[in-house]
């Protein structure tokens, strides 16, 4: 290996280093913003209103089926130059809005199958049991619709990392961004770009790890609920 | 003569194309006890579930303690019931469900103490106790801090009565509550409903296939058959003495 100088490695790292911050940031900045408008996604779907659903579904479809560096672009490059509604964002917020909307399209369906995992007999026992709609959601739909998508949730967060450095593309300064530029001025690409793969790597494989661990838990848990509807599974 | 506390006037229900009750009329005086017998797809669950609110009456009235349960007044008009209305009528029912539905995520005793907490706004150390003694009469005082799985179909159903109870309703409905049991498991349950049954009060209706006990516990039996009532009487009356053809191969299968 004539062209990799470990000389270049070492002065390159503290500067790759220093874009870290607002990769992680971002990453996180981000996961918030899907976290929080995959819930948006899943009320709206469930207002019993035919033709709102339908809307939303198609809504949520077309998101999905966009790549996320074309809703990068459009929001920072195109939105400023629509009529009225326009509006220009930093390259930060355009990316948390981007990237933060594309997933929560995703999230929003882990929410959706989180609830639809819960048993018809529970939602009816809440009802002969009197709760309130807001009782029902918070003692019992919630509290066992929520740990089984942790696992998922868990996944997006990691895959959703993985998308940050598209941001470098408008301009967001991550360890991408930052390696790049160290290529420009120094013509040398092999190193710093190394060094994001291994970043990347040291940061998402122990989180993946933890994961699994999570979800081999979760399961675990699963099953034990499982077994309280043997009986069950015997006369059906 | 008794106000009944529950009136079914002419309900009918429909599933899609396929219609389960074809007119039903029912009167159940409060404190009796009523099991409905009848081949399955009868309709026989549809009628308490019609009561507990799961399913809406595709026409017909149903009186709970003189209030309409699906209609409400709304300026001299008789509409639809909201949410609202629902909750205070259904406040005088409880159910217990073939497949137990135990809240999973609750010990038993939270199961028990949740609702009487929280809809029925009683302190926390009322409901505690209240419940620490439905659970004791049910023989589970034991197992408080258990959870649901780690408990037998037997002792889950028991809990899932408990449950009911504490809610102190005026009507309790059974939805072939052994059904889902293991057959050495049922005796223990039937045992709890006859003693629910002789402290009297509360009225109860009973979806079952155990003749014998429906003889034993039930002052009226009903033979549904194809959506409509075909038979009804004392339990003798409808289990040993009916000569209703229909009826009688119907029981005959349970005598084999």
């Amino acid at each position: 290996m004539d062209n990799w100088s470990w000389e270049i490695f070492w002065d390159a790292f503290p500067v790759v280093l220093e874009g870290l911050g607002i990769t992680v940031g971002l990453t996180f900045a981000c996961y918030l913003f899907a976290l929080i408008f995959g819930f948006v996604w899943t009320f709206l779907r469930r207002i019993p209103f035919k033709p709102l659903n339908w809307i939303v579904t198609w809504v949520m479809e077309f998101i999905r089926s966009t790549p996320p560096l074309v809703q990068l672009f459009f929001i920072y490059f195109a939105w400023p130059m629509v009529p009225v509604v326009g509006m220009t964002l930093s390259p930060f917020a355009s990316a948390v809005l981007g990237l933060g909307l594309h997933f929560s399209t995703y999230i929003g369906e882990v929410y959706r199958s989180g609830i639809e995992g819960v048993e018809k007999g529970q939602w009816e026992a809440s009802r002969a049991l009197n709760f309130s709609t807001s009782q029902k959601w918070l003692k019992v739909i919630l509290p066992q619709a929520i740990p089984p998508t942790i696992p998922m949730l868990g996944n997006y967060l990691i895959i959703m990392f993985k998308e940050v450095p598209l941001a470098s593309t408008i301009g967001v300064v991550g360890i991408l961004h930052m390696a790049n530029s160290y290529g420009a001025q120094y013509w040398a690409y092999l190193e710093p770009l190394t060094i994001v793969a291994i970043l990347f790597l040291v940061l998402s494989y122990p989180s993946a790890i933890l994961i699994s661990k999570l979800e081999k838990r979760m399961n675990r848990r699963f099953n034990k609920n499982e077994a309280l509807n043997s009986s069950k599974g015997a006369t059906t | 003569m008794t106000e009944p506390i529950v009136t079914f006037q002419n309900i009918h229900k429909s599933f899609g194309d396929v219609e389960v009750l074809k007119g039903i009329n029912l009167d159940i005086k409060p404190a009796e006890k009523v099991a409905i017998i009848g081949p399955s797809g009868s309709g026989k669950t549809t009628i308490i579930r019609l009561l507990m609110t799961l399913e809406k009456p595709t026409s017909g009235d149903i009186i709970v303690d003189g209030k309409n349960l699906w209609k409400m007044d709304k300026n001299g008009k008789l509409v639809d019931a909201n949410e609202k209305h629902l909750r205070q009528v259904r406040g005088d029912i409880g159910m217990v469900f073939q497949h137990f539905n135990l809240f999973p995520h609750m010990t038993i005793l939270e199961n028990c103490m949740t609702a009487p907490i929280h809809v029925k706004s009683e302190d926390k150390k009322t409901a505690k106790q209240r419940s620490i003694e439905m659970l004791e009469k049910v023989g589970l005082g034991d197992k408080l801090d258990n959870y649901p799985s780690q408990l037998s179909g037997g002792q889950k159903q028991r809990v899932a009565m408990a449950r009911a109870l504490v809610m102190r309703p005026k009507v309790m409905l059974f939805d072939e509550v052994t059904s889902a049991l293991d057959p050495e498991l049922v005796g223990e349950v039937l045992e709890v409903i006859r003693d629910i049954a002789k402290e009297g009060e509360m009225a109860m209706i009973l979806v079952t296939h155990e003749m014998d006990f429906a003889l034993d516990v039930a002052d009226k039996v009903l033979f549904l058959d194809e959506g409509v009532i075909a038979e009804q009487g004392t339990a003798s009356e409808v289990i040993e003495h009916s000569k209703n053809e229909r009826l009688q191969s119907f029981l005959k299968r349970f005598r084999a």
